[in-house]
């Protein structure tokens, strides 16, 4: 029977599917399965990272509970995943305390604000940000730039060093030598599934089954628009950099210029992308989910949709009193995205990436 | 209980491949169509819900498979396979009908399985559905219930209510209480007895209490033997079953395809005596696959083991199990509960005797023998002399029984007494005797289901409209 044990029961499962392989048409987990005659614990960490998650695997399983096999391949495979971000990126014993359940996102949050409102208090009059500020340089009226700056620096330096330590570390796990990543081939092949969101499309079944059974693209379009919203307004946060830094232009900046563009779109793609999928999740058949992931993928996508949105209302409402409690909410919201990057949902994107280059290269190699 | 007025149209018994084909084509010329299922919901598709592919004529086209098929060749195989009594018309309307069951399936929600760069084998003669047959019936129910079709769960078909040559209604359990639903025609797709132990027993005595059903448990084949009780005309060998090696660690009921073992070719079988028993290299995939159900179902309490060396470990498809393994003989005898003597002694002689001439090769008969020996392994006979030894225990496992009810081209009933029921038709696996009488042909089961399940509702829908 299966056994308790996460890895162990993975591992089950997946015997049970390479004795059956009746879902080999549905994505490309299956066929990679195939390809070994016994499954180890890094391969269970591949094939899970390969899964995108949409659940026709479950529908289509005649030994899906209750049936005694407890054959729930995406279930399983949530929750392997959920344990792959703590599990390759470093530090490892930070783990327990990240992102991976609402509440602690949720404090991070919270700190994150206490901790701008802190800074704001001790380097400025407080009242100011109650008060309108316009014109260039408004915001550092608000808070002083280094401290917007720094943080956000230091920040983004430790979850690049903590994902880049997490790609190394499940690429020598489930692949090997490290060269082997430097396939350009599968590295550009496997960017353009990403870029385009390929599997969420569907292969020959067009769409995932989400939020119940029966093929729907909606998943696709839905993170398809997070996804380049994230892409956006990371060009317009870089943009704002070089006008502030290189250009010494400070923010914010009119409507016309190319921050405030990108950012816009870019605010609209998240905002509209993660509300959509907030419903979709909720509307979602609980049978084939891991509730802890669900959880999960809640509180990052709520972070990510309150950054957006107090994004484009300070987009909106600059020239109010409003501005500067919306700064701060929304310095906050993308600070507790960054410090819970390399353990959280957003890590997926790194874990995912990797797999489907591993996958590239493996059905080259050995189809 | 209903009364008279509640009259349905056409009530289907049995969800399955059959019943649902039935039920959607009776749907589309009536206007209410029950369909009664005994399972409860989350295990409903019968043993339907275990296969894989279907096989069907077609030509170098068709977009699912490898290759011409043509209508002769498959009535060829048929006839090659299905035993000396069948009713040739019926085959050859079954063959012609079958032509066309793709586009049917395809248009009522199935989907099917491409051929993707790489991996994925297409076969010559089957179409492979995309999920395999609970996607199948999945995409049925669904189409069914958008086009108004009712289905109850958990009602379990008693009794039929015959009056003469026609039948009334059917009695129906369901929750603990038994109620009458009265139609003008009853369509039974209820599969064959395969899960029914007692009745097994009537043909193969205790043994079956040692036998694996690879299906479903509801197939009790209650309507099946309520019919013939009333004077329905049987086809099919009465005591007659499929079955195939499986796992002996097997559920009881319904461990479906992961269960089936096909290591026997890589090495040796013994029973639990430690002797071989028959030619373990006699037959190429798929035919040995069907008689070795039989041969264990010979042996004393109805277990064998398979034994092989690791040099075999990647020569076929794994079942969910992990084979018993060990460095020695005796060990592995110890670890599969024999006689460590005793299979040493085996396994030594057998060793003794193989030729070492020829070469391996599991795609065909290759030239790989035993010499002197009895009985011999004629083909892929390899000496088993490179640890680790693997070994797997191996029961028979009942795919399906065979027999069924008489109908005619429309799928009427037979009785006994020569002419059809007015109103009862058969389709599926409770009438696939008349086509396959023993013998199988893989993916055939649905080819059945789906050419006689069409026809039976179309007859009955306009059966009901008169
Ligand atoms: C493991 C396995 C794999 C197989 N693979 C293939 C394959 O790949 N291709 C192929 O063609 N064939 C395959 N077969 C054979 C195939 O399953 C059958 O030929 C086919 O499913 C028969 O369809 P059916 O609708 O007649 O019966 P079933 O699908 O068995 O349906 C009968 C239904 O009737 C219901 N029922 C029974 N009694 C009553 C009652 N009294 N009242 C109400 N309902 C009742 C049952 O619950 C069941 O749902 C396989 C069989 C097994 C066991
Ligand atoms: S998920 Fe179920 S049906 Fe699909 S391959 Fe695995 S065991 Fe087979
Ligand atoms: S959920 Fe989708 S991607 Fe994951 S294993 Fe199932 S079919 Fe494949």
């Amino acid at each position: 029977m299966p056994p308790d044990d996460l890895v162990e029961k993975a591992i089950w499962q997946l015997e049970v599917c390479n004795a059956c392989r009746y879902c080999e048409g549905y994505c490309a987990v299956f066929p990679a399965m195939e390809r070994r005659q016994r499954l180890t614990e890094p391969d269970v960490y591949y094939l899970a990272n390969l899964c995108h998650d949409c659940r026709p695997c479950y529908y289509a399983c005649m030994y899906a509970p209750p049936h005694e096999f407890a054959v729930n391949i995406p279930q399983t495979f949530s929750e392997v995943r959920r344990r792959t971000y703590s599990r390759y990126a470093l530090p490892g014993g930070f783990t327990g305390l990240t992102g991976t359940n609402f509440r602690l996102l949720a404090m991070v949050a919270a700190l994150s604000l206490l901790f701008f409102g802190a800074v704001v208090a001790l380097t400025s009059d407080p009242a100011g940000i109650f008060s309108v500020h316009d014109g260039p340089g408004a915001f550092e009226e608000v808070i002083p730039y280094a401290a917007m700056f720094l943080p956000a620096v230091l920040m983004a330096l430790y979850a690049v060093v903590a994902i880049v330590i997490g790609v190394v570390r499940f690429w020598g796990e489930t692949r090997g030598p490290l060269r082997d990543l430097f396939d350009l081939r599968a590295l550009v092949g496997a960017g353009a599934d990403a870029l385009t969101v390929r599997f969420m499309q569907g292969g020959e079944d067009n769409g995932c089954y989400y939020p119940g059974e029966g093929a729907s693209k909606s998943r696709w379009l839905l993170h398809l628009l997070v996804f380049w919203g994230f892409i956006f307004a990371f060009i317009a946060t870089s943009i704002a950099f070089v006008y502030q830094d290189i250009l010494g232009t400070p923010a914010p900046y009119p409507i016309l210029s190319l921050p405030v563009m990108f950012g816009s779109v870019g605010g609209i793609g998240m905002i509209v992308g993660a509300t959509g999928l907030v419903y979709l999740k909720w509307r979602s058949d609980p049978a084939p989910s891991d509730q802890v992931s669900a959880a999960m993928d809640y509180s990052f996508l709520a972070v990510l949709d309150l950054a957006a949105i107090t994004g484009m209302l300070l987009l909106g409402l600059r020239g109010t009193p409003a501005m500067g409690s919306l700064l701060i909410i929304h310095l906050a919201m993308v600070f507790a995205l960054f410090v819970t990057a390399p353990y959280g949902k957003l890590a997926h994107f790194v874990y995912r990436y990797l797999a489907l280059v591993q996958n590239r290269i493996e059905a080259r190699q050995q189809p | 209980m209903g009364s008279q007025k509640d009259m349905l149209d056409v009530i289907v018994v049995g969800a399955g491949n059959a019943g649902l084909v039935a039920a959607i084509s009776a749907k589309h010329h009536a206007a209410r169509v029950l369909l009664l299922e005994r399972s409860p919901e989350w295990i409903r598709g019968g043993n339907s819900r275990h296969t894989r592919d279907i096989r069907y004529p077609h030509g170098a086209e068709d977009p699912y498979t490898a290759g011409v098929y043509s209508e002769e060749e498959l009535l060829d195989d048929l006839l090659r396979v299905g035993g000396s009594r069948v009713n040739m018309e019926l085959a050859r309307l079954c063959v012609r009908e079958s032509a066309n069951v793709v586009s049917w399936m395809s248009e009522h929600g199935v989907k099917w399985q491409q051929p993707l760069k790489g991996t994925l084998h297409l076969s010559r003669t089957n179409g492979f559905f995309l999920g395999g047959g609970k996607a199948l019936v999945n995409a049925y129910f669904k189409t069914a219930q958008r086009m108004g079709v009712e289905v109850r769960y958990e009602a379990s078909v008693e009794e039929l209510i015959i009056d003469g040559q026609s039948v009334r209604g059917v009695i129906v359990e369901r929750h603990g209480e038994r109620r009458t639903l009265w139609a003008r025609a009853v369509i039974l797709a209820s599969g064959g007895f395969e899960a029914n132990v007692e009745w097994l027993r009537e043909c193969w005595g205790t043994a079956v209490d040692n036998f694996v059903v690879r299906g479903t448990p509801y197939n009790d084949g209650r309507p099946l033997a309520a019919l013939l009780r009333a004077g329905a005309m049987p086809v099919g060998d009465p005591k007659a079953a499929h079955a195939v090696s499986v796992d002996a660690r097997a559920p009881k009921f319904d461990g479906g395809i992961v269960t089936r073992l096909d290591s026997i070719p890589f090495g040796i079988v013994v029973n639990k005596h430690c002797q071989r028993f028959y030619d373990e290299g006699e037959e190429i995939w798929p035919k040995r696959y069907a008689i070795w159900g039989g041969l264990i179902a010979e042996q004393p309490d109805q277990i064998a083991y398979s034994i092989f060396d690791s040099r075999m470990l990647g020569e076929f498809l794994p079942s969910l199990y992990r084979p018993f393994q060990a460095q020695t003989f005796p060990e592995l005898a110890a670890a599969l509960g024999l006689d460590a003597e005793a299979l040493t002694a085996t396994l030594e002689e057998y060793n003794r005797h193989v030729s070492r001439e020829g070469s391996f090769n599991p795609a065909i008969l290759d030239n790989c023998s035993t010499r002197g020996l009895d009985p011999p392994k004629t083909h892929w006979a390899m000496p088993i002399e490179v640890p680790p030894f693997y070994g797997y225990p191996l029961r028979p496992g009942i795919t399906f029984t065979y027999l069924g009810l008489a109908v005619d081209e429309t799928t009427r009933v037979q009785m006994r007494a020569g002419a059809p029921f007015a109103n009862l038709y058969a389709a599926g696996e409770i009438m696939s005797g008349n086509i396959l009488t023993r013998g199988y042909l893989g993916g055939f089961g649905l080819t059945i289901g789906t050419v006689f399940g069409r026809i039976a509702g179309k007859e009955a829908a306009k059966h009901a409209a008169r």
